[in-house]
């Protein structure tokens, strides 16, 4: 009822305590098609879903090197990710000019995390439209952030945003332990499995609507990569041999729904004993 | 009595670089002391960077200055790969100096650029900059301390000035790749006789043009193993190689 009322109004809260402008930006990543990031000992990955507006159009692009050591996949608003990026591109810069090192990835992440607190607590000025999954390297290893234009990030094992993640968060839970010790060559296909899990019904994965990026050592079907496994975005051909790992989707029996026992209802249910 | 206090930003630090094209290579490089008036400030202190697999930039003058041009130069290419997804040709680089040192007509970079490396094309080139950016394609350049002593020797040496092809003959185009070598590291080691700041290392690029037979760079490899470094990863695309070799310490 107070909804809206208290939403059109970056710096009003509403009497449950909350920003709508903030939650309504979060809509907004939601919107966007889906990215998955994962990582194991040596590596960390990021996949992502791309959108074209129709059969004669391209197709968006979802991923962005920062540095050498960092890269992201975005969803939500293209445009917000491009400013974004950019900053982030600059901060990596200048860190490499003036303390002649790479800039860690949660230091990176927590800069734009708090460049997007601003936007929710200054009037006049609305949030970012888009979230990341950031992945990074450091001397203690492979990094997976998340980024969300509320201002929060927060670091994970395994992660996906966009539209329908929670189908590939249930998959990451149920595999996430087993991820740790894998190669990039299975870490690949865990993800585009992860991903397959947000796609509509007559949709598929292909190399036209998949990026892959990839921070680690060289893989068994890369050549050419620096010991230090810089950062690089697979696409169109590239893809194909991964698309070729995944266990082909089952075709679905057709479902038996067993109808919910009526409220109320004392029977004893006959089932299988 | 008037006391006049004055600050002068610039100051020579020595040494010399040089680069010379050959048909599908070039070389570029530089001694590696860095000077004062009659002070060594340290006997190794590296004039020449790669830039890209393709391109190596070569500085002198104001070490300063040279130095941060560089990181800048590196930056602004940095932004092209994230804006391209590719690395900037070695033309486009070229005028991108220019610019870049223009920029500061009113309070130059006092630094003598040279740029080698491979273009679009596949062929070797040479770039050789003034402080604010009046450049040029050439077959070779020397600059630096040492530039009145050596360029006269790739005038005659490269262009084969002052000399007359044998009978029924006329002079090469361009020189193989062992040959550009020696004259390389013999004007070093000459410079090094007769001018006091240079000396101490020579480190030399050699930035060779994608597909190119390697039998010959192999050869000189082999003599040199443990001085030569490989900087490129890959073995498709263009190679950039690193020698570094001793020069008199007096």
């Amino acid at each position: 009822m107070f909804r809206n009322t208290y939403d059109s109004d970056n710096t009003v809260f509403s009497p449950q305590g909350r920003l709508h402008q903030v939650e309504y930006a979060l809509e907004a990543v939601k919107q966007g098609s889906a990215a998955v990031g994962l990582r194991s000992k040596t590596h960390a990955i990021l996949l992502a879903l791309k959108r074209s507006t129709g059969e004669l159009a391209s197709y968006q692009q979802k991923m962005y090197r920062i540095d050498d050591h960092i890269g992201i996949a975005i969803a939500g608003l293209t445009s917000d990710a491009r400013v974004l990026s950019n900053f982030m591109r600059q901060q990596a810069m200048a860190e490499r000019m003036i303390y002649n090192r790479p800039i860690p990835a949660n230091r990176l992440v927590s800069s734009i995390a708090d460049k997007a607190q601003v936007n929710t607590q200054e009037y006049g000025r609305r949030p970012y439209g888009v979230g990341f999954l950031v992945i990074g390297f450091d001397k203690t290893g492979p990094h997976l952030y998340e980024f969300s234009p509320s201002g929060n990030s927060y670091e994970y094992f395994a992660m996906s945003i966009g539209a329908r993640s929670q189908s590939a968060k249930t998959y990451l839970e149920k595999n996430f332990e087993s991820f740790a010790d894998c190669s990039l060559e299975e870490l690949i296909t865990h993800g585009l499995h992860a991903l397959r899990e947000t796609l509509q019904q007559d949709k598929e994965l292909s190399i036209k609507n998949t990026s892959i990026g990839i921070l680690g050592p060289g893989g068994a079907h890369e050549t050419g990569i620096t010991a230090q496994g810089n950062f690089r975005i697979l696409e169109d051909d590239k893809i194909d041999v991964y698309l070729q790992s995944m266990v082909p989707k089952e075709v679905e029996a057709p479902t038996v729904t067993v109808p919910p026992p009526a409220a109320g209802d004392d029977d004893v249910q006959m089932g299988d004993n | 009595m008037a006391q006049t206090r004055s600050f002068n930003p610039y100051t020579e630090n020595g040494g010399t670089i040089l680069a010379i094209s050959g048909q599908d290579f070039s070389v570029i490089a530089g001694d590696t002391r860095q000077s004062e008036g009659y002070s060594i400030q340290t006997r190794y202190a590296p004039k020449v960077f790669r830039l890209t697999d393709r391109a190596v930039l070569a500085v002198n003058g104001f070490a300063a200055d040279g130095n941060m041009f560089v990181k800048k130069v590196k930056q602004r290419l940095e932004w092209y790969k994230h804006a391209h997804s590719k690395d900037m040709p070695l033309k486009a680089i070229a005028r991108l100096i220019q610019t870049m040192l223009y920029a500061k007509r009113f309070f130059p970079y006092y630094v003598y650029n040279i740029l080698g490396g491979i273009e679009e094309d596949g062929t070797g080139a040479v770039y050789s900059f003034d402080p604010v950016g009046s450049y040029e394609r050439e077959a070779c350049r020397a600059a630096g301390a040492a530039q009145s002593l050596v360029q006269p020797f790739l005038d005659n040496q490269i262009y084969f000035k002052n000399q007359v092809a044998a009978p029924g003959t006329t002079h090469p185009a361009h020189l193989p790749l062992p040959d550009v070598l020696s004259i390389v590291i013999d004007s070093f080691t000459s410079a090094t006789e007769r001018h006091i700041e240079v000396g101490d290392g020579l480190e030399v690029y050699i930035v060779l043009a994608k597909g190119r037979d390697l039998q010959d760079f192999e050869a000189i490899r082999a003599r040199n193993v443990h001085l030569t470094q490989e900087l490129t990863v890959t073995e498709d695309g263009e190679r950039i190689f690193v020698m570094r070799l001793d020069l008199k310490k007096d």
